[in-house]
């Protein structure tokens, strides 16, 4: 419109702008990318077009071999020494010791029998912690992401509330859960409102593990909840107009058009939520360190607690309880990618 | 303009001489930690030094008391620590000290007055290297909200007698909360150094006849017993043991007098004064007495350096000041901090408060000295005593919420220790 009108017309100050910067930048990029041409063109003669890939994935590659996979190695090192002392060369040779002292149990089922009991309590805690907050997580998002993917009245203010706790840090939100579950707390205060009685929520051993749960639940759905709905808006609108004609009713649109679209996606925040289940130790550490007792404590607390917190430091038992909960993990996404190819599949 | 290009001249020498004027200083660095005012204090004592000696910088590095005990051994371990740190794994951390001794310029005045302490920052068979200096010499002890005594109109068991025991306390105790209905009527640092002295009280010998850390007694097990006990009876605070991982403190609770007895030290005494003030009439009574004694520990921290620094001569003048009968009584008076020196001791520290409740409770733990068991500098002394500690913390808090038996977790203990004991030797 405002073109139409003629020279007498300036242009708007950010197209001013945007010019300006490029008649700047443009020198720059020209001598960039003569300098990176300079520097590729030889390599590229001396490898072959065909290698160049592995050209450009190598700085990725170097990043991830220092950061990742050397402390991996490392680390099972470490799993294969013993002593006290920090550097791998002071540390003695034990082999497979560690695993054995790990796995020394008269009775796999009961942690007391073993000699690393702190450590199979972990185990199960775990187990029964990745059961539970898992299905909470998947069940809860997947809820609350079909709700607002409706078209609800204030839907995007209900996206920001459901999304909110995950911007706070971990620490933030158990102290603020500690806070309203601690005897004098808002809980309780509402539960006597109601003519209840107060009650010690993290000091019952059956509430401590439902509350650590639910807390790390209400902290995360909102990033699955995203997932979800990024999932739920990609499925193509004329499928539920074509069901809608053949009479489907909501439900069977959930079941036959929603599900089946939805599963790649609930795939990914199945891994996701796992992984970071499996990994969880803030939430638990600040809201019951681990209590009652041990009753809190997961595997990742106790490699913690071996390896930095004690004042004589197993790194090695430490590094072995770790790579365990490695290889878990691992096989345990391996599972779970070999369950999505077949349902993708079919 | 030529006034401003000879200004702008002489600016650049200025700047270009800078360098070569800070090359020349030298830069120390203090891991330090805070109970309560302590690092302000230094502050002011460490600018006084800076100003008579501006070839020395000190910077303090405040971390929280957990990062001394969990990164600063692994810091040291790497060869990458401070030049100074303040810490109180004494014995755990000695193989990491710098021995000033060939530095200080008068060898003895240490001996003399920090003698018996520098044996807790030892290592084996040394008996000659001096790291550093105590701080702080503290004592393990309880505080009482003695307001609350006199409202529920229970005689405080102390003023009847000087043999007082854990368990005529805890009646005491039980009976002031129930009138006043008090929340907590108990509670005890979670720490099994502060567990340690009424074990002692109570027979604990906490070392075999070949020196072996042990807890395998009757006096071990009965106050472990009565400990176990009190928190599933809500005598002691029910939730501090355990819901928490490491170190817990219940000076909230005892600060807003919702905690009748608090089994804590002598560091709190400083932070009581400025939290509680008058508030209320707080005060330190004697250590609960048993078949072993009536005994608490004593402990502190310390001031070291560290071996690995690159200037033991500039590390070893600012010990030297701060260890200085005259700035460490300066030191101890505005901290509310019992010092651990000989010349202090013998001349006595005008603690800088009006607060007499405050006097009067340094006044009991100083008096505690003299009461403590032989055990428990032994324990103090031993360098692996809080893989002694942590065990029994741990372990007992599994006890109270029925994981393990008492006696499972007694076991469970030795086996912890002498688990840790064997890698080291290992």
């Amino acid at each position: 419109m405002t073109a139409s009108k003629g020279s007498a017309v300036r242009p708007n100050p950010t197209v001013r702008l945007l010019g300006l910067l490029e008649s700047l930048t443009r020198p720059i990029l020209l001598l960039l990318v003569t300098a990176v041409d300079r520097i590729l063109t030889p390599i590229q003669r001396r490898v072959g077009i065909d290698r160049m890939g592995y050209f450009f994935v190598l700085p990725n590659l170097i990043i991830f071999g220092i950061f990742v996979l050397f402390p991996m190695l490392l680390n099972f090192y470490y799993a294969m020494t013993g002593g006290t002392k920090l550097f791998p060369a002071d540390r003695p040779f034990v082999g497979l010791g560690n695993f054995e002292t790990l796995f020394d149990c008269e009775d796999f089922l009961s942690p007391n029998s073993c000699q690393e009991d702190l450590f199979w309590r972990g185990v199960f805690n775990t187990i029964q912690y990745v059961i539970l907050q898992v299905s909470g997580i998947v069940l809860f998002s997947l809820a609350t992401a079909l709700v607002l993917n409706r078209r609800i009245r204030a839907r995007g203010f209900f996206r920001s509330v459901f999304f909110y706790p995950v911007l706070l840090s971990p620490v933030v939100v158990a102290l603020i859960w500690k806070w309203v579950l601690q005897y004098e707390g808002v809980l309780n205060a509402i539960v006597e409102i109601f003519g209840g009685e107060s009650k010690r929520w993290l000091l019952d051993t059956n509430w401590a593990m439902f509350w650590v749960v639910f807390v790390s639940v209400w902290a995360l759905m909102g990033f699955y909840t995203l997932i979800l709905l990024a999932g739920l808006q990609s499925i193509p609108p004329e499928l539920y107009e074509a069901s809608s004609i053949d009479g489907a009713n909501t439900w069977q649109d959930f079941r036959f058009v929603t599900l089946p679209l939805l599963m790649p996606t609930m795939f990914v925040v199945l891994v996701l939520s796992l992984i970071r289940a499996v990994q969880m130790f803030d939430h638990i550490f600040v809201l019951t360190g681990g209590g009652p007792g041990t009753r809190t404590q997961l595997m990742v607390q106790y490699i913690y607690t071996t390896g930095f917190s004690n004042q004589i430091q197993l790194f090695g038992l430490s590094a072995a309880a770790s790579m365990v909960l490695g290889v878990s993990l691992l096989i345990l996404t391996l599972l779970q990618l070999r369950l999505g190819n077949q349902s993708s599949l079919s | 303009m030529r006034r401003v290009l000879a200004l702008l001249f002489i600016l650049a020498l200025l700047a270009s001489a800078l360098p070569s004027m800070t090359q020349d200083m030298v830069e120390l660095r203090i891991r330090w930690y805070n109970d309560g005012n302590e690092g302000e204090v230094l502050r002011d004592l460490l600018d006084r030094f800076e100003a008579d000696n501006p070839d020395i910088s000190v910077e303090i590095d405040t971390v929280p008391y957990s990062a001394i005990l969990e990164n600063l051994p692994l810091d040291l371990a790497a060869g990458e620590g401070p030049d100074m740190a303040r810490v109180t794994d004494l014995g755990g951390l000695a193989q990491y000290y710098l021995d000033m001794t060939p530095y200080l310029s008068d060898p003895a005045y240490w001996e003399e007055n920090f003698g018996p302490f520098l044996n807790w920052k030892r290592l084996g068979d040394d008996d000659s290297s001096i790291p550093g200096f105590m701080t702080q010499l503290t004592i393990t002890g309880p505080f009482i909200n003695r307001t609350l005594f006199e409202q529920a109109g229970v005689d405080v068991p102390s003023d009847m007698s000087d043999s007082v025991s854990w368990e005529e306390w805890a009646a005491a105790s039980v009976a002031v909360a129930e009138a006043l209905e008090i929340p907590y009527p108990m509670a005890m640092d979670r720490s099994g150094h502060r567990f340690a002295g009424p074990a002692i009280s109570m027979g604990a010998m906490y070392f075999d006849d070949m020196g072996h850390p042990t807890v395998m007694d009757e006096g071990f097990r009965n106050m472990a017993e009565l400990f176990v006990n009190w928190h599933l009876d809500g005598t002691m605070h029910p939730e501090m043991w355990p819901l928490s991982e490491g170190y817990a403190g219940a000076n909230e609770e005892f600060a807003n007098a919702e905690l009748v007895f608090y089994m804590s030290g002598s560091w709190q005494v400083g932070q009581f004064s400025e939290q509680i003030g008058d508030a209320f009439d707080w005060q330190t009574v004697p250590n609960p007495c048993g078949p072993g004694g009536c005994t608490g520990m004593p402990g502190g921290a310390a001031l070291v350096g560290i071996g690995a620094t690159e200037h033991p001569e500039e590390v070893t003048r600012v010990m030297e000041y701060l260890a200085s009968q005259e700035v460490l009584g300066e030191f101890a008076a505005r901290t509310l901090f019992i010092p651990a020196h000989a010349g202090l001791s013998a001349a006595g520290v005008d603690f800088d408060t009006d607060l007499q409740l405050a006097k009067d409770s340094l006044g009991v733990f100083v008096g505690q000295v003299g009461t403590l068991e032989q055990t428990a500098f032994d324990l103090q002394a031993y360098a692996y005593n809080r893989n002694v500690f942590n065990a029994t913390r741990d372990r007992l808090t599994q006890a109270m919420v029925g994981e393990l038996t008492l006696d499972e977790a007694i076991a469970r203990i030795q086996d912890d220790v002498d688990t840790a004991l064997a890698e080291v030797s290992g």
